[in-house]
């Protein structure tokens, strides 16, 4: 009773610390979805309880609403980036070539100073994948840049799981040498990793049907199978509960992956780099897989040579839902102007390179239902630049993440100076103190 | 110059030569470590155990009488975890020996880094000349536990005195250790962090699997295959079915709050040690109910960082508001032990105690961290950690308070036995 009560006491005072309305008045607001609402005083987005509650011209803005104004500012659904690798303290388990017993979520860092950075991009989702080292990689963690929460609060909550998968010169040169060198050292070692390890998750998920339909006929002294961290997750892969996200860049690693996949009953979720995709996009679109990739980075290595800028325009085009990415803490903080290149290299409209970095990895990531668009329902993740965010111009001013301003500009470049200070102090004061 | 190792000898010979079994400590204040305070008291011992403390008692015939007017008795302290009685290995011999014992562990079938079967009480050795070092400092007990990979070992409770080994052991095992941090190169599984975590749960699970694949077995052997034995999961599976606390590494309070998260997760009773950062993370210890290890080491500077590099702000905030940390634990009502954590110093450990107290610690819950809330964390609340008739006689006689600088340690009991500390400790 006590606890039914206190429990009830927490909720409502959760409640009321979030039931606050914040208006966003002024400016273009783009929706990505829904058009653009063009520069006016009377454009609104009206926020209740960190969702999207009206969108328009015609919103009626409640008294006691904390209002933002974004005059002559450009309002968009926050950036969310389907590759990344912040937040995390470690990202590689290269010691074997099947490490989906790790999880980037025992690893989160939430005082990642890069969570914070990325909002002054306007990211407010990220996608936090374990390395290319293995053939199956670790599984990943999809989180809000709610910087100064714990790990749990970074969590995007409801968030289908998934899981890295690498094809290609990573998996196959993380091996070492000697006696413990690992495998595989070749591409169609990658393959037969893959199918190895399914067909293992195959006759573990069956050892655990036999067993739950055994104790549900009432069987007794039965014990259960031993746990098996590394294969539960790929069981989950078969069963649609998990998705893959699989690094590669050549056509022919692409379609080898696209087929062992469906020889073993499962679907890609994401290619991601996938630099070659312009070639295979036809295979790609009716896999289903969707394709994350980079805007104009390439040419490091061998197999990422033989890529053009036209890549994202030219696979969607071809009917493949397509995301921009950063892999990279610097270059997430600028995936809006990434973005702005697909214009020039293929010719996509505004909607179309902004939906690259909004809605698409939404899609991807299957929580375009919260994200991804100015919306009536979803949730307020908005970025306010000051000129339109295709611009090279563009600079994020205010970030909100559930409504709430996570990244002020404004407040930023006041504080630096006071931060400055107490850095200097406590230097001063540990001076005084080390022996 | 006198050794410690010559002073340690000399201290153990007048414990055997002369060695009454009846004690009478008069005229001193006396903290029972309950709380209570004794002004002018008298502490008897007979025969290893306290058989009285208070005011006016009876001095039993026989007994050797120590005039302590003036003086501060107090229950002796605990160094709540380290490797004390292991034998101090300077550290490149352990390198080297790591680094010739490196095998490639394939995955958690190879068991990597996992000594569970191994039990400090069997490992204790007398010529471990830190045992007299610390006590002559006032520590009277330790939890002591190899250090070694991811699940060390069994940790034992000791005494820091004894004719032989297996005389300094009050209970084993009191805990099992678990490091988090890779125990090789990136080549053998676990090479990361999350590889490490990974290994702990799939571990544990082995753990409950094999309790359970037993039991079965035991319950009707006919017509099932034995199960096969394993050392490293045995003490595993008892620290889930019997309750031994289970030892997790956390400083930042991120690390605090994933470790706690995985402790419910592994079904096991944690008690988290480190906790630099705990300043920041009192109220989910003290929601979750867990006890901590505090770190007497606390965090500084690198001596060999390049001094022209910019340090963040966190780091400085860290290092400010560490010794804070057991002030704040105490207002959060959340129960600690302390420990020295391999700092060499007793006159160091001292100071950064005094560094604690000065940052809001109280010196009633200062002297019982380092008392009974150490053993009741342990579980031996029932037999030592205070002063009451009946405990082991444990305690130490000062020229005042201790957290007074100057102040020296100047006669040691362990189990009844009387140390004498040369020059006086600090």
């Amino acid at each position: 009773m006590n606890r039914a009560i206190s429990i009830l006491l927490f909720l409502a005072a959760a409640v009321a610390a979030r039931a606050e309305t914040v208006a966003i008045r002024g400016g273009t607001i783009l929706t990505v979805t829904r058009g653009t609402i063009q520069n006016g005083e009377n454009a609104s987005v009206l926020i209740r309880d960190g969702k999207i509650v009206a969108v328009g011209t015609n919103v009626s803005i409640p008294a006691d609403a904390k209002v933002i104004d974004a005059s002559g500012q450009f309002v968009m659904p926050g950036i969310i980036d389907a590759h990344s690798h912040i937040a995390a303290e470690s990202i590689n388990e290269g010691s074997v070539s099947v490490s989906s017993m790790t999880g980037i979520e025992d690893v989160l860092d939430p005082t990642d100073i890069d969570i914070y950075r990325e909002l002054a991009g306007g990211v407010t989702t990220s996608n936090v994948l374990h390395g290319s080292a293995n053939p199956i990689g670790g599984k990943n963690a999809v989180i809000k840049h709610r910087y100064g929460k714990d790990a749990k609060g970074l969590l995007f909550e409801g968030a289908l799981p998934g899981i890295k998968f690498a094809m290609g010169e990573t998996p196959k040169r993380s091996r070492g040498s000697g006696p413990a060198a690992r495998y595989p050292g070749t591409r169609m070692g990658v393959i037969d990793v893959i199918r190895e390890a399914f067909t293992a998750a195959r006759a573990y998920q069956k050892e655990w049907k036999e067993y739950e339909e055994a104790k549900r006929k009432g069987a007794k002294g039965l014990v259960a199978p031993r746990r098996d961290l590394e294969l539960e997750p790929l069981v989950e892969i078969l069963e649609g509960k998990r998705l893959v996200h699989a690094h590669c860049y050549r056509a022919d690693e692409i379609l080898q992956l696209l087929r062992v996949a469906e020889e073993m009953g499962f679907r890609i979720a994401t290619l991601q780099h996938v630099l070659e995709g312009y070639k295979v996009a036809k295979e790609i679109r009716e896999h289903g897989a969707g394709a994350s990739t980079f805007s104009d980075w390439w040419a490091y290595k061998m197999e990422a040579y033989d890529a053009i800028p036209y890549n994202a325009a030219l696979m969607v085009e071809k009917g493949v839902l397509v995301s921009l990415n950063s892999d990279s803490s610097e270059e997430a903080r600028h995936l809006n102007q990434e973005a702005a290149k697909t214009m020039k290299w293929g010719g996509l409209t505004e909607d179309q390179a902004l939906a690259l970095i909004t809605i698409n990895p939404a899609k991807q990531l299957r929580i375009d239902d919260r994200v991804g668009s100015i919306e009536v329902g979803k949730d307020a993740d908005i970025a306010i630049f000051d000129h339109h965010p295709l611009s090279v111009y563009a600079v994020a001013q205010k970030t909100l993440v559930d409504g709430e301003v996570y990244f002020d500009r404004a407040r930023d470049l006041e504080q630096r100076a006071s931060i400055e200070t107490r850095r200097k102090a406590l230097l001063e004061k540990q001076k005084g103190e080390s022996r | 110059m006198v050794s410690w190792a010559v002073l340690a000898t000399l201290a153990a010979l007048e414990a055997l030569t002369d060695a009454p079994d009846s004690y009478v400590v008069k005229g001193a204040r006396i903290l029972v470590g309950t709380g209570e305070v004794i002004e002018n008291g008298v502490l008897v011992v007979d025969d290893g155990l306290v058989v009285g403390v208070g005011q006016r008692l009876e001095v039993p015939e026989g007994a050797w009488v120590i005039d302590a007017a003036g003086k501060t008795v107090y229950p002796g302290f605990i160094d709540a975890l380290g490797s004390l009685g292991l034998g101090a290995k300077p550290k490149e011999e352990t390198k080297k020996e790591e680094a010739k014992e490196e095998t490639i562990a394939r995955g958690p079938e190879d068991r990597p880094g996992t000594h569970s079967f191994k039990a400090a009480a069997d490992e204790l050795t007398l010529s471990d000349d830190r045992v007299a070092k610390w006590r002559n400092a006032g520590f009277t007990s330790a939890v002591t536990v190899p250090d070694q990979g991811i699940f060390s070992g069994q940790a034992a409770f000791i005494n820091l005195a004894g004719e032989r080994e297996r005389e300094m052991v009050v209970r084993t095992p009191v805990g099992l250790r678990v490091n988090l941090a890779p125990p090789g190169s990136g080549r053998s599984f676990p090479g990361s962090l999350m590889g490490v975590l990974a290994y702990v749960k799939q571990a544990f699970a082995d753990a409950a699997h094999y309790r359970e694949s037993w039991a079965s077995y035991e319950a009707a052997p006919l017509g099932k295959p034995r199960p096969t034995y394993d050392r490293t999961l045995e003490p595993l599976s008892r620290a889930q079915s019997d309750g031994w606390p289970v030892l997790l590494p956390a400083h930042e309070a991120h690390e605090i709050e994933r470790v706690l998260r995985l402790a419910s997760e592994l079904g096991v009773k944690p008690v988290l040690y480190g906790i630099h950062e705990g300043y920041a993370a009192a109220e989910a210890l003290s929601a979750a109910k867990t006890p901590v290890l505090v770190s007497l080491k606390w965090p500084d500077r690198d001596k060999d960082a390049d001094p022209d590099a910019e340090e963040p702000l966190r780091v400085l905030e860290l290092r400010d508001r560490a010794p804070s940390t057991p002030g704040v634990l105490e207002k959060a009502g959340v129960r600690f032990g302390l420990y020295t954590d391999g700092v060499e110093k007793p006159e160091e450990a001292a100071a950064n105690l005094r560094k604690a107290v000065a940052a809001g610690l109280s010196r009633e819950r200062a002297v019982k961290a380092l008392t009974l809330d150490a053993a009741t964390i342990f579980g031996l609340e029932d037999r030592l950690g205070s002063l009451e008739p009946g405990k082991i006689a444990n305690f130490f006689v000062a020229s005042g308070d201790v957290f007074d600088e100057g102040t020296k340690i100047e006669t040691v009991f362990v189990d009844g036995k009387k140390f004498e500390v040369r020059g006086g400790g600090e």
